[in-house]
């Protein structure tokens, strides 16, 4: 029987673009706690500590989202570790979400003048002082556009989950569209719904980059 | 009794030898200006001085500290030295009273309460009572270089490192920074500044040291070393700046 696609079927939707907020927020919580000590450990004076740091923010940007999500739902589990969809969607996209995140911030750290570094150590502040009173305060307000941009990028990737059998937005079209064979109206709509996830974000990362620039030197 | 003594200080970066066997005698109270062209290494000598270039060889001794590798003996030298910077350096996130509470409450431990009555007093030394609550951005260059000043005093050190604290600003401003540190001197304060400010140097230098090609090349009491100076090379520097 074919369903012909109505408000209840828009609904299965709404419901289902639940999933793909959660599983962004994890993603964006997970990345954000691991990608703040992968960044702090890649501006580290230690070489090896640096070196780690490096290895994984390498290796991750060098594979595709996909491939990680891969590996944790159907690789691990030769270890014994076998994880529900949305355990492993939510683990992969934190791995992902980390390395760039770490990058990112990486940038914003090493952006803060050495200046700023040499006035805090003349100081007789203590090398985490300087990072956490002098250093990331400053990198933070340059973080913050580029951080809200790549959120959005987290949103949007979170269609990848849909690959292992995780019913977020994306799957829930693919499963409305073999019930209705409409599939402009049910992709159309699945556009409509990451779009109105995705667009306050744009918009806020564009008023912050204006406010964070406005009337800044340099 | 001498507060700075460098002995045969050498540093190369790379295959420049900025530092070629530098020794200097600052006694307590002294005001040191150090001239001599850029790339001279009077600067690089500045900041071997409280660890921001460490020496290939060499002594450095500051305050009874000597100057010696590792976070913990470098963060008790700079307890007693302060430095003053070209652009300042102000912390830009925090307001005025902050910048200068910063080190005090941090390395020092002491309360809000006291780091507070410190910066207000120290802000009052350099005449800026009223900018404790403002952002460095919101102060001209001159106010700025004297908060930067200020919040080295609020740490209270034994010895002030000037490095061209005054090259930066336009020519007007660089007055009241001048007078700031004519007092600080005045009041006892063992200084070397490295500067470009001969006028200065001869007024308020208690020596005047000329730096040239890593070395220290000839130094004396300012009118000595301004009215007959004794070497071609100084002779020919001050031809040209004076």
């Amino acid at each position: 029987m074919i369903r012909s696609f109505g408000p209840a079927e828009f609904t299965f939707l709404l419901e289902a673009a639940r999933w793909t907020l959660v599983l962004s927020l994890c993603a964006f919580v997970g990345g954000g706690l691991l990608g703040i000590v992968v960044a702090l450990m890649r501006v580290s004076r230690n070489l090896v500590i640096r070196s780690i740091a490096a290895g994984w923010i390498n290796v991750i940007q060098g594979t595709p989202v996909l491939i990680v999500l891969f590996l944790v739902f159907y690789g691990l589990p030769f270890f014994g570790l076998r994880f529900p969809p949305l355990i492993a969607a939510a683990a992969g996209m934190t791995i992902y979400a980390s390395a760039f995140l770490a990058e990112i911030w990486r940038g914003c750290i090493e952006a803060v003048p050495r200046q700023q570094w040499e006035a805090a150590s003349s100081l007789a502040l203590k090398p985490a002082q300087r990072m956490i009173y002098v250093v990331l305060p400053q990198a933070f307000r340059l973080a913050v556009p580029p951080t809200v941009g790549f959120m959005v990028q987290i949103v949007k990737n979170t269609s990848v989950a849909s690959i292992i059998g995780f019913v977020e937005l994306t799957r829930a079209g693919t499963l409305m569209n073999n019930v209705t064979f409409q599939p402009f109206w049910v992709f159309g709509s699945v556009a409509l719904l990451y779009f109105v996830m995705c667009w306050p974000l744009s918009v806020m990362s564009q008023r912050l980059e204006r406010r964070l620039h406005a009337g800044r030197r340099s | 009794m001498p507060v700075v003594v460098a002995k045969d200080v050498r540093k190369s970066f790379g295959s420049l030898k900025v530092l070629d066997g530098v020794s200097l005698s600052v006694n307590e109270g002294e005001l040191i200006a150090v001239i001599g062209r850029s790339g001279s290494g009077k600067s690089t000598f500045l900041r071997c001085l409280n660890g921001l270039e460490t020496p290939d060889s060499g002594k450095i001794s500051v305050a009874d500290h000597e100057l010696a590798p590792g976070e913990d003996a470098l963060r008790a030298l700079r307890q007693d030295v302060g430095m003053v910077f070209q652009s300042y350096n102000l912390f830009p996130h925090l307001t005025v009273g902050a910048n200068i509470e910063l080190a005090p409450r941090l390395v020092k431990k002491i309360s809000r309460a006291e780091a507070a009555d410190i910066a207000r007093s120290v802000l009052a030394e350099v005449g800026l009572a009223d900018k404790y609550e403002s952002y460095p951005e919101q102060l001209s260059g001159g106010q700025q270089q004297r908060v930067a000043i200020a919040r080295s005093l609020a740490m209270r050190p034994k010895v002030m490192l000037f490095d061209e604290v005054t090259s930066a600003l336009d020519p007007e401003l660089t007055g009241e920074v001048l007078k700031v540190m004519e007092g600080l001197s005045r009041s006892g304060m063992t200084m070397l500044l490295v500067t470009h400010e001969m006028a200065f140097a001869r007024k308020a230098a208690s020596r005047v040291v000329y730096f040239h090609q890593g070395r220290i090349h000839e130094q004396g009491p300012p009118e000595e070393f301004f009215g007959a100076p004794k070497t071609p090379e100084l002779q020919q520097f001050l031809g040209a700046v004076l």
